[in-house]
C-alpha cells in the first residue's frame, strides 16, 4: 500500500510542472479545415494543444498517434497535452468530420 | 445517409461487440437476457444525458472534466469485468458441469450478472454519448434532411448489432466446457484494453507521464482506422503506437485480474481433488 502511494506520489510529481511552462500551440478549426494544417512542434517536451472550434457544429478532435480524443462545442476551445515527442509526423483529425485532418510536425 | 450510416455503425459495433462477449459469458445463466438488456437500455439513457451535459462535463475540472469521466467509466467497466471473471473462476466450473441442471441454474442466479449489465451499461452510455453529439452536429448541418439521417441510423445501427451477433453466435459454438475459459479470457483482454484507453485519458489530461509517447508503431501491419484495426482495439485494445503508460496499465490488469482469478480459483480444485499449478500460490501473498 505505502509503495502504491509513494508511485502515485511520484506520478503526480512528474506530472505536475506540465502546467508551468510547457509549450502552448493554439490550433483553429473552421469550415472544416484546421489552421494551421501542418503544426510545427518542439521534440522531446510535452506540448499543450488548445484547439478553437469556430465552427456551429460540435467537433471530436483525436489522435491515434498522439493519444487523445476530446469532444469541442461549437464555438468551444479545449486542451490537451502530448508527447514528449520525438522527431516526425503525427496525423490528428475531427472524428466526427473524418477528411478534416492535420498534422503535427516535430522537430 | 451515409455519414450517418458509417458514424453510428462505427461506434454501435465498440459497444456491441462487448455486448457480444457478456452474452456468450453468461451462456446459461438464468435471467442473463434480463440483466443485459436492461444494461443496454441504461446506458442508452445515460448516454442522452451524457451528450445533454456535455458542456458542463467539459468544463468541469478545470477544462478536464471529459478526460476525468471518460476515465471513470472505463475503470469502473474494468472493475466490473473483473470481479464477474474472478467470480467465476471460484464457480464457473461447476457450472459448466452441472449446466443443463435445473439447481444449478437456479443458484448461478448468486452469479454477478449485475456487474456484467454495468459494464454493458458503461459501453453503451460512452459509444451512445459520441453518436447523440455527432448526428446532432449532422442534423444542424442539414445533410439530407431527417428522413436520410433516420434511415443511416438504422443501417449503421443493424450492421453493428450484426458484428456483435456474429461474435456471440461464433463464440456459444464453442462446446460448453471450454466456452468458460475462453471468454474469461476474452473478458480479461478486454478489460486491460479498457484500462489501457483510462490510461490515455489521464495521460491527455496530463494526470500520467507518457512514459514514451510512441513505444513502436505497427501501423504499416495495422492500421487503427481500419476496421480491423478498430475491432481489434476494442477485443484486446490494439493501437498501432502505444505509450508506455498504456502498456503499465494493460500489464497491471492482466497481472492483478489474471492473478486473482488464479488465487480464488486455486481453492476450488483443490476442493475438488484436482489440484493444479495455481493451487501452490498462497492466499498470504
Amino acid at each position: 500500500m505505502r509503495s502504491s502511494l509513494l508511485a502515485v506520489a511520484l506520478v503526480l510529481a512528474t506530472a505536475a510542472p506540465a502546467f508551468a511552462d510547457d509549450p502552448v500551440v493554439t490550433i483553429t478549426l473552421k469550415d472544416h479545415a484546421f489552421t494551421p494544417s501542418e503544426v510545427p512542434v518542439p521534440a522531446g517536451v510535452k506540448v499543450k494543444l488548445v484547439v478553437s472550434n469556430q465552427q456551429p457544429t460540435t467537433a471530436e478532435f483525436e489522435s491515434h498517434a498522439l493519444h487523445f480524443e476530446k469532444i469541442v462545442g461549437a464555438g468551444g476551445q479545449a486542451t490537451v497535452f502530448v508527447g514528449p515527442l520525438t522527431a516526425g509526423s503525427y496525423e490528428f483529425f475531427d472524428d466526427f468530420h473524418k477528411d478534416t485532418r492535420g498534422h503535427l510536425v516535430v522537430k | 445517409m451515409l455519414p450517418t450510416a458509417i458514424i453510428v455503425f462505427r461506434e454501435v459495433l465498440e459497444a456491441s461487440l462487448i455486448v457480444g462477449i457478456v452474452m456468450a459469458a453468461s451462456r446459461g445463466a438464468l435471467g442473463r437476457g434480463l440483466w443485459v438488456s436492461g444494461g443496454v437500455a441504461a446506458g442508452a439513457l445515460g448516454a442522452c444525458l451524457v451528450a445533454l451535459f456535455a458542456a458542463t462535463i467539459a468544463a468541469a475540472a478545470e477544462g478536464m472534466g471529459q478526460e476525468l469521466f471518460d476515465a471513470g467509466i472505463l475503470f469502473a467497466a474494468v472493475g466490473m469485468l473483473g470481479w464477474h471473471n474472478i467470480w467465476m473462476s471460484r464457480h464457473g466450473r461447476e457450472l459448466a458441469s452441472h449446466a443443463a441442471q435445473l439447481g444449478n441454474a437456479v443458484r448461478s442466479g448468486a452469479r454477478p450478472l449485475w456487474a456484467l449489465a454495468f459494464a454493458v451499461a458503461l459501453a453503451v452510455l460512452r459509444e451512445g454519448s459520441e453518436i447523440v453529439l455527432c448526428l446532432y452536429g449532422i442534423a444542424l448541418g442539414g445533410n439530407g434532411g431527417p428522413l436520410a439521417m433516420a434511415a443511416g441510423g438504422v443501417i449503421g445501427l443493424a450492421l453493428g448489432i450484426a458484428a456483435g451477433t456474429a461474435i456471440y453466435w461464433g463464440l456459444v459454438s464453442i462446446p460448453m466446457r471450454l466456452l468458460f475459459a475462453v471468454t474469461s479470457w476474452l473478458v480479461l483482454l478486454l478489460a486491460a484494453g479498457l484500462a489501457s484507453q483510462g490510461a490515455a485519458f489521464l495521460m491527455q489530461a496530463d494526470l500520467l507521464p507518457a512514459l514514451g509517447s510512441n513505444l513502436w508503431d505497427t501501423s504499416f501491419l495495422l492500421s487503427d482506422q481500419s476496421l480491423a484495426g478498430r475491432v481489434l482495439h476494442t477485443l484486446i485494445g490494439y493501437t498501432a503506437q502505444p505509450a508506455g503508460i498504456q502498456l503499465v496499465f494493460y500489464a497491471a490488469t492482466l497481472l492483478v485480474i489474471g492473478g486473482l482469478m488464479r488465487l480464488v480459483g486455486a481453492g476450488e480444485h483443490t476442493a475438488s481433488g484436482k489440484p493444479r499449478g495455481g493451487s501452490a500460490v498462497s492466499p498470504a501473498e
